[in-house]
């Protein structure tokens, strides 16, 4: 029989133990990708290209193509969110109606990410004729992180305490004069949060993507901003192979000689890209939160 | 002991309805005429028929789970959703527990300040401008002066004048608090609901907040939700003794302390229970 002191030190001993073990395996993840994948780095890596047969190839592109997919799939779905946690959370009664919503949410968001591919497939690409398009992409991607964002937003809004929704009403303000200047401002930081990972999620998809977005990234001139014509890199409607596609391409059929380096550089992009992305999210946030709250 | 008395007064006061004295100075702003309260279908306050005196202290007293609460909060319709209240509230001559009636309008008429301190998360000003602007007043000046004169009633002016556009989070509980009443204020209602506002306060915060309250008793008309029974003693000309939903007892404060007319009343007063 332990006495609790000793049974206490044992506890904290093993969860350090696994915390150490998680922070490990992470560790070593992320050294081998940036140890193996850095030194594959340069500026033209990061400019040019892919070549299809040739050695000397980049990822020009398709890093443009993912920021573009995550900023369009973002814009889509996060008012959609917005709404659906604003709603879910500070109007609908808890009725059968909601238990139904919420159950659907968590459902689609165990959802495999290739059977989001290809319904986006069949739906989008197929049926509304889009193609292999950045639009049936994003559409594709809004499904896959609607329900996640959903979720996050409003357990978001739940750490706002009750007392500030009950001191806006007192003050004569409507519900949605209080959710809209007291609740949201408030809940910025954590919103900021559930956006920044499921952005890191969304552009680290592939399976998804393979089937709406397509796995050619034909080139671009970045002095065309015309949307409507084909070479744009805005235009919504061209075939659009992003990084995380790209890195699952060349290690499935990659016949580039370097293949194996392009891959290795491809993922320390794509980790360094979304580490990027967290950093300035955070920043931007930080500067916002302190512009509405005065914090 | 004096339980045949007890049974008969609380009959004469059931059958009476509403007790009030009457004081011609301090006319009736707000009165309530068989208001019930109903979370789905339990009832939480039967009859509470009251007129509350216009610039006065009413106290609502009685031991935890009496109604008093859910009683003020159905004042200015903060249990809309949460409960069903039926009765008339009548403020100057209206209903204002009719449905047609402009809630979030009436709520600026009939302020309130809550038990736990709840400022936004904003400045200090912007505590207090934000409700304002957002009711089309945007001259800086009109909005400095309102702001200045509202903290000033609310005795937080001389502690804040130099950090307006620091958040309001870092106040203290007394301060937040302090700030919490006068953001109420700053919308210049006419009545002041106050649900326990010094419970979540120590001792000096709490003697400060009276002295605010007996100041502002000159503009407001204030109802307050109070455990304390010597802060009702010190504070109120009125008050009403709450037990299991009923308003057992309603009179001037100085009539309940020294001579309750129900037993009940007598022995919570007096701290034999509650």
């Amino acid at each position: 029989m332990m006495n609790p002191k000793t049974q206490n030190k044992v506890a904290i001993g093993s969860l350090y133990g696994i915390a150490g073990l998680v922070v490990l395996i992470l560790m070593a993840l992320l050294g081998y990708i940036l140890v193996s994948g850095v030194p594959q780095l340069s500026w033209h890596f990061l400019t040019a290209p892919a070549k299809a047969f040739l050695e000397g190839g980049g990822v020009g592109v398709q890093l443009y193509n993912s920021f573009y997919l995550l900023i369009l799939a973002m814009l889509i779905s996060f008012p959609i969110a917005l709404g659906a946690a604003i709603y879910l959370y500070e109007y609908a009664k808890d009725n059968w109606v909601t238990t139904t919503i919420r159950t659907a949410i968590e459902i689609l968001s165990s959802l495999p990410s290739v059977v989001v591919g290809l319904f986006g497939f069949l739906f989008f690409v197929v049926r509304l004729n889009l193609g292999f398009s950045i639009l049936s992409g994003a559409f594709a991607l809004t499904f896959f992180n609607l329900p996640l964002l959903t979720r996050s937003i409003e357990d978001s809004l739940r750490t706002i305490d009750t007392t500030q929704r009950e001191g806006g009403l007192a003050l004569g303000l409507s519900r949605w004069e209080t959710i809209t200047r007291v609740i949201l401002p408030a809940a910025v930081p954590s919103i900021l949060t559930g956006v920044i990972l499921s952005a890191g999620r969304v552009f680290g998809e592939a399976a998804a993507l393979i089937y709406t977005a397509g796995q050619s990234a034909p080139a671009l001139d970045f002095t065309d901003w015309n949307p409507f014509n084909i070479s744009s890199p805005l235009n919504p409607m061209r075939p659009a192979e992003t990084l995380a596609v790209h890195i699952w391409k060349i290690n499935s059929e990659g016949i580039m000689p370097d293949a194996k380096a392009i891959s290795s550089g491809s993922s320390a992009v794509l980790v360094l890209a979304i580490l990027l992305f967290n950093f300035a999210a955070r920043y931007l946030g930080k500067r916002l939160y302190k512009r509405l709250t005065s914090a | 002991m004096f339980l045949n008395n007890d049974v008969t007064a609380k009959t004469a006061m059931l059958e009476r309805h509403i007790v009030q004295p009457a004081d011609p100075e301090h006319p009736t702003i707000l009165s309530t005429e068989d208001l019930h309260v109903y979370y789905g279908k339990k009832e939480a306050i039967a009859e509470g028929d009251l007129r509350f005196a216009s610039n006065q202290i009413t106290a609502l007293i009685g031991p935890s789970g009496s109604g008093k609460s859910t009683f003020l909060r159905s004042l200015n319709r903060m249990n809309d959703r949460i409960a069903t209240v039926t009765g008339k509230i009548m403020y100057r001559g209206i209903d204002i527990n009719q449905p047609d009636i402009d809630v979030y309008e009436m709520r600026r008429r009939v302020g309130m300040v809550f038990q736990r301190p709840n400022p936004f998360a904003k400045s200090i000003y912007d505590n207090i401008a934000f409700a304002l602007r957002l009711r089309g007043v945007t001259d800086k000046h009109e909005l400095d002066e309102i702001v200045e004169t509202s903290l000033k009633q609310a005795a937080l002016w001389n502690q804040v004048k130099d950090e307006l556009n620091k958040s309001a989070l870092a106040l203290s509980g007394g301060q937040a608090q302090r700030l919490c009443i006068a953001r109420a204020i700053a919308v210049k209602p006419d009545i002041l609901l106050l649900d326990e506002p010094a419970s979540a306060l120590d001792p000096v915060s709490t003697s400060q907040l009276e002295d605010t309250l007996l100041e502002l008793k000159q503009q407001y008309s204030i109802i307050i939700v109070t455990h304390n029974m010597q802060q009702a003693g010190r504070i109120s000309e009125y008050t009403a003794f709450f037990n299991q939903g009923r308003v057992l007892e309603y009179d001037t404060t100085s009539h309940i302390f020294t001579n309750p007319q129900v037993q009940i009343t007598s022995d919570y007063v007096s701290g034999n229970f509650g």
